[in-house]
């Protein structure tokens, strides 16, 4: 299908008057971002999903695949200081798997720098894509992966094995492999039986590379360790599962939440940061009663969204890219900002596919 | 007239003259074995193309060869879904390769994709930076770490001479083909239990992007009866 290019930068003009109304910062930035920030960022999975160039000053570059690295990035180098910003533009997406999908296409963003009350942010970022998006066909989903990481945080294990668990939240698979290795219910592939032999191994050999044999006694001494530590508690496992499995209207899912925090009290915090957050859109007219949430919503996209998630799909055309996502990435200003942190949430939407969904309401 | 890549060099062509002749049809070097030229006797209307077994994918996939031999990896890697592009009519039984990683065989703690995965994210707080893996297979490589949830590593590229990247001090471990093993062997290295990326072999694709004219067409029909039946 060509979409005209006029009809689509004039749609996205409609959905950025929401945006532009707050006040916020319009803002522009590079296409051509360093590699080496987006890849110590995702890894090398962002190879696959980004055009990549070469400077011959710089090296590696790649078109921007997303605006919010850029914009954190310029945030956290000029000040920490709240701030709002709002743009259109371009980003670009290398296509493998899917070769019908589009390698470039607009997106209209909003993102609000500001600690002052996380709830109330992440409460207006959503209703903004509400309001922007109001009379489309669409199914939101909402979730908060804040929950979800508290909840490994107060498990009671050794922090190894929470570290493990973090970093994989966002891999679904990955995380549980390693739970069913943490709780007891699957072996390692490979478990080391006897230690000295192992230590004896390492003399038979020659170390080659700049991974030391320090690093591997070391690392022999923490799985020996840790196969004499004891297994997740069942019950704690059971809980984080009720937690990833739940999907109901928010009300309900916070009623479930509230009962899983007395048993896990760990999680309390983020429970009640995301009933402050049911209030607040409530007060901006959101009816929060027909919102839908799912404890494991978020998981699976890029990853650096660590508190509150959420989605807008066409109901029409299930097989779309979502036309609106957003969420929360408190922890990605503090990893860009050499020291300096400040909450921070985001959204943006798809102007090629709310054209694409008009287009249905026409016919 | 028929295209058919056949590789331009050692033992990948002398092998691919033989598994052709065995089944009447020989493929004919021109007089000087410098030149990159010749003729096929057993068959009319099919030219042999002699190409680098690399870069007979990317020919096929433009369809400006009808037909060509090469190793399974090469195409997997750089034909993006490539069976959309060509079709493998036979493997010929050679040319076996395992594309697998390894890593330094004193890492003593390391022997699966989960160990792999557990060591990147410490040597990436030790060191600064992320594990390096060197290779020329770099998507296959990167697809295949994503499968297994493997993060916090990066890749080298490296186009030859790669088992030597760990000494070398260019990498932390490698992903490359082995057929025996010793070569990894010789330069410290061990493959990890389930590091087997791919298992590749000499294989004859046939292109689907051009369009065979009916002339074309009868004599891929005859190229490919001759093929299936051994002298």
């Amino acid at each position: 299908m060509m979409t005209d290019l006029k009809d689509l930068s004039r749609e996205a003009k409609k959905l950025a008057v929401v945006f532009e109304a707050t006040g916020a910062e319009v803002v522009e930035l590079n296409f051509l971002q360093i590699s080496n920030v987006l890849l110590d960022l995702y890894g090398e999975d962002i190879r696959g999903r980004a055009f990549i160039t070469n400077d011959p000053i710089y090296g590696e570059m790649m078109l921007r695949p997303d605006f919010t690295i850029p914009i954190v990035e310029q945030h956290m180098a000029n000040s920490v200081s709240p701030a709002r910003y709002t743009y259109c533009g371009k980003v670009f997406r290398r296509q493998e798997e899917f070769p019908d999908r589009p390698r470039e296409f607009l997106q209209v963003g909003y993102e609000i720098f500001d600690g002052a009350n996380p709830e109330k942010a992440d409460a207006e970022v959503f209703s903004l894509v509400n309001e922007a998006l109001n009379g489309f066909p669409v199914r939101i989903a909402t979730g908060d992966i804040g929950i979800l990481m508290a909840a490994v945080r107060s498990l009671s294990t050794t922090e190894t094995r929470k570290k493990a668990l973090l970093r994989h939240i966002w891999r679904p698979d990955r995380f549980r492999t390693l739970l069913n290795q943490f709780s007891g219910l699957s072996s390692k592939a490979q478990s080391i039986q006897d230690f000295e032999d192992y230590n004896k191994l390492l003399d038979k050999f020659q170390a080659i590379g700049s991974r030391k044999v320090q690093e591997i006694r070391e690392r022999l001494q923490q799985i020996k360790f840790e196969s004499e530590t004891e297994p997740i508690d069942p019950e704690e496992v059971k809980i984080l599962d009720e937690l990833l499995s739940l999907k109901h209207r928010c009300p309900v899912a916070l009623n479930h939440l509230e009962k899983l925090s007395k048993k896990m009290p760990g999680i309390d915090l983020t429970v009640d940061n995301f009933a402050k957050r049911l209030t607040f859109l409530e007060k901006n007219k959101i009816k929060v009663d027909l919102l839908d949430f799912e404890g494991s919503y978020g998981r699976t996209s890029m990853e650096y969204y660590d508190g509150f998630v959420f989605g807008f799909y066409s109901e029409i055309h299930t097989e779309l890219a979502p036309v609106a996502t957003g969420g929360r990435y408190d922890a990605l200003t503090e990893r860009m900002g050499r020291g300096k942190k400040i909450p921070a949430v985001g959204a943006v939407l798809r102007p090629d596919l709310t054209l694409l969904l008009r287009g249905n309401n026409n016919d | 007239m028929i295209r058919l890549g056949i590789p331009s060099k050692g033992r990948l062509m002398a092998q691919t003259f033989d598994w052709f002749s065995d089944r009447g049809i020989n493929l004919v070097r021109s007089e000087s074995d410098r030149e990159y030229a010749g003729h096929i006797e057993g068959i009319k209307n099919v030219q042999p193309i002699f190409l680098s077994a690399s870069e007979i994918p990317r020919e096929l996939s433009a369809g400006r060869l009808h037909f060509g031999v090469t190793g399974n990896d090469v195409i997997q890697e750089k034909l993006v879904l490539f069976n959309q592009l060509v079709k493998p009519i036979s493997e010929l039984g050679f040319g076996f390769a395992d594309l697998i990683i390894a890593v330094p065989s004193f890492w003593v703690d390391v022997n699966t994709l989960d160990d792999l995965d557990d060591v990147s994210a410490q040597f990436r707080d030790k060191h600064g930076y992320r594990l390096r893996i060197a290779t020329k297979y770099h998507r296959l490589l990167r697809e295949f770490l994503m499968k297994a949830g493997v993060a916090d590593y990066q890749i080298v590229d490296s186009q030859g001479a790669t088992e030597g990247a760990v000494k070398n001090g260019l990498a932390e471990a490698i992903a490359d083909i082995t057929s025996t093993g010793n070569t990894l062997k010789a330069n410290h290295l061990k493959i990890l239990s389930d590091g087997l990326i791919l298992k590749s072999q000499a294989t004859l694709f046939k292109s689907l992007t051009p369009e065979f004219s009916q002339e074309e067409n009868q004599v891929a029909n005859l190229l490919l009866k001759k093929l299936s039946t051994l002298d």
